[in-house]
């Protein structure tokens, strides 16, 4: 699903990410680790087309995105579901609106709109929060409405930066579970952490990272 | 250093079966959902749809903050009332200047000694002109009775041996001889009468007249020039605050998909609007002035016993000026937005 070619991402003098190779295949679930400015951020802007490569290669489900032009982007970021830890909503509009922000984009019609956003709603256990303001959330759900906008694309790609960075360990963990349930139906899952006992726990493979080069490879013990 | 899992169809941008031993219902939606989205008719029905709500939200968003837009459809709307009620203006003196040119007759001096039943042969002969609509004859007395009677010189004219008056037709136009060029040649040709010794019109103001004209209308166009580059830059600097006001949201919404025209279209629609509701009270401007001038010009009119009334824009007029007044917008947010959302990506 996503392959890294020797890629490189230099700002200024310095080097983000050094001649990275990897490989993730379809229906994976991995997780980024490493500290701040190791390259993970880097590493999903590429994947997102927020940034592009100084050098080398990158291949989401065998499309090499550097040949996407400008006006290709927004079609292609309805493929892949993005989580932020700050978890971007907007809150001039209610958590309904929120999710379906994607969809209407996308060119849904209303009621096909109506219907999966309340599927994604559902999923993540706000159904009933549909008409409230996102600022009236506590953190969780915040970070749930989040997800909820994510997924409610159904995109075959997820990535989240730091999804449970700011939340505590026993709501870090039914986030994690949400995403565990979207991997278990086809969904490639990518999720930056530094969370190393929320890693071991999850049991699936970790990428670590370190100035810009990829330096473990696999599950943590 | 990168690991590799076994996977069937990697190469197919779909969703991978979904069952994987789990009869729970996790994805968003159903699968069979995934079908309909890409059909084209509802792809039109949606974007024509968003079309209408994009309209629509944009207005309720400046009604939210009626002050603000109230400033600024005030702004517009006098940079748009001003050269229209000057246009307004030139039409109504172009108005007036029509019904003074309808006036405009030329006066025909007869040779002193003429006959009379010559005199009264060349008026039939005038009269029997297609340019001349009507030819009154003034005898010499009457001529003079008129004169003592208006000049305050009746003793002075008392005094004299004989009439130095001489006869004199007063040739009224007809519509088509009614142009500058036109009477000029009326008049070219009744000069060349025997009988006539002089015919005399006063050309002068005709051609003044219509001289100011087009120099009040090419003022009125560079002065419309101006202001509308004014309304440009005004509702371009509108749109630049909205946009940076909404910046969170442009940068959401190109995140997780939106192209350019999906993000550029609500600014759009607002400057529209703006334009539109600035030419709107433009029209109630201009006739609020309207109102306030037409009593005393009427007045005015009625001491020179002239029917004489302001005329207004008119409703195609106004129309189109509501529908200039909206492109301006349209065209100043487009300004705005092709210099400022191209600045907002996510990073």
């Amino acid at each position: 699903m996503i392959r890294f070619d020797g890629v490189s991402k230099r700002y200024g003098g310095q080097d983000a990410l050094a001649r990275v190779d990897l490989e993730v295949g379809q229906g994976e679930m991995v997780f980024l680790t490493g500290h701040s400015g190791a390259g993970k951020s880097t590493l999903m802007k590429l994947i997102m087309l927020m940034e592009r490569p100084s050098q080398g290669q990158v291949f989401v489900d065998g499309r090499n995105l550097n040949r996407l032009s400008r006006s290709q982007i927004p079609y292609y970021r309805r493929k892949v579901g993005v989580v932020f830890q700050n978890h971007q909503l907007l809150f001039d509009r209610n958590v309904f609106e929120n999710v379906a922000l994607p969809l209407q984009i996308a060119g849904y019609q209303p009621a096909e709109v109506g219907r999966r956003v309340r599927a994604a709603l559902d999923k993540v256990g706000l159904l009933g929060k549909e008409r409230q303001n996102p600022v009236a959330l506590s953190g969780g759900e915040q970070q749930r409405v989040g997800i909820a906008r994510a997924v409610v694309n159904k995109p075959p790609l997820l990535l989240a930066d730091e999804p449970t960075g700011n939340l505590d360990p026993e709501l870090s963990a039914d986030i994690m579970t949400l995403f565990r349930q979207f991997n278990d139906v086809g969904v490639t899952i990518m999720i930056a952490s530094h969370d190393i006992d929320l890693l071991k726990r999850m049991g699936k493979r970790v990428l670590g990272l370190s100035q810009g080069q990829v330096v473990h490879d696999g599950v943590l013990a | 250093m990168s690991r590799r899992r076994p996977s069937g169809n990697s190469a197919t941008f779909v969703r991978a079966p979904s069952a994987r031993g789990s009869t729970r219902k996790v994805a968003a939606a159903p699968q069979g959902a995934s079908r309909s989205k890409t059909r084209v008719s509802d792809r039109l029905d949606s974007w024509a749809g968003h079309h209408s709500t994009t309209a629509v939200e944009s207005l309720a968003r400046l009604l939210r903050t009626p002050l603000q837009s109230l400033l600024t459809w005030l702004v517009v709307a006098v940079a748009v009332a001003l050269p229209a009620a000057l246009y307004v203006a030139l039409s109504n003196v172009q108005h007036l200047g029509y019904s003074w040119q309808e006036s405009s007759q030329v006066s025909v001096f007869v040779q002193r000694d003429a006959r009379p039943d010559a005199v009264s042969a060349l008026q039939a002969r005038l009269l029997a002109r297609p340019d001349v609509a009507t030819v009154e004859h003034v005898a010499p007395d009457a001529a003079l009775e008129e004169f003592k009677r208006y000049s305050g010189l009746g003793r002075v004219i008392d005094g004299l041996e004989r009439n130095p008056l001489p006869d004199v037709l007063l040739v009224m136009p007809a519509a088509n001889g009614l142009s500058a060029e036109g009477l000029q040649t009326l008049q070219g040709e009744l000069e060349q009468e025997a009988l006539v010794a002089e015919a005399r019109v006063d050309m002068a103001w005709v051609s003044r007249l219509q001289q100011l004209m087009h120099l009040g209308q090419r003022l009125v166009l560079a002065l419309a020039g101006l202001l509308a580059v004014g309304v440009l830059l005004a509702i371009g600097n509108t749109i630049r605050l909205a946009i940076e006001n909404r910046r969170d949201e442009i940068l959401v919404v190109k995140l997780v998909g939106g192209t350019d025209a999906f993000v550029r279209r609500p600014f759009l629609y607002t400057g529209l609007w703006y334009g539109m509701g600035g030419g709107l009270l433009a029209l109630v401007l201009m006739a609020l002035g309207l109102w306030w001038l037409s009593g005393p010009v009427a007045y005015l009119a009625d001491l020179y016993q002239s029917d004489f009334r302001l005329q207004g824009l008119g409703w195609t007029r106004s129309l189109q000026l509501v529908l200039l007044s909206g492109l301006l917008g349209w065209l100043g947010a487009w300004l705005a937005v092709a210099r400022h959302l191209s600045a907002i990506e996510p990073r």
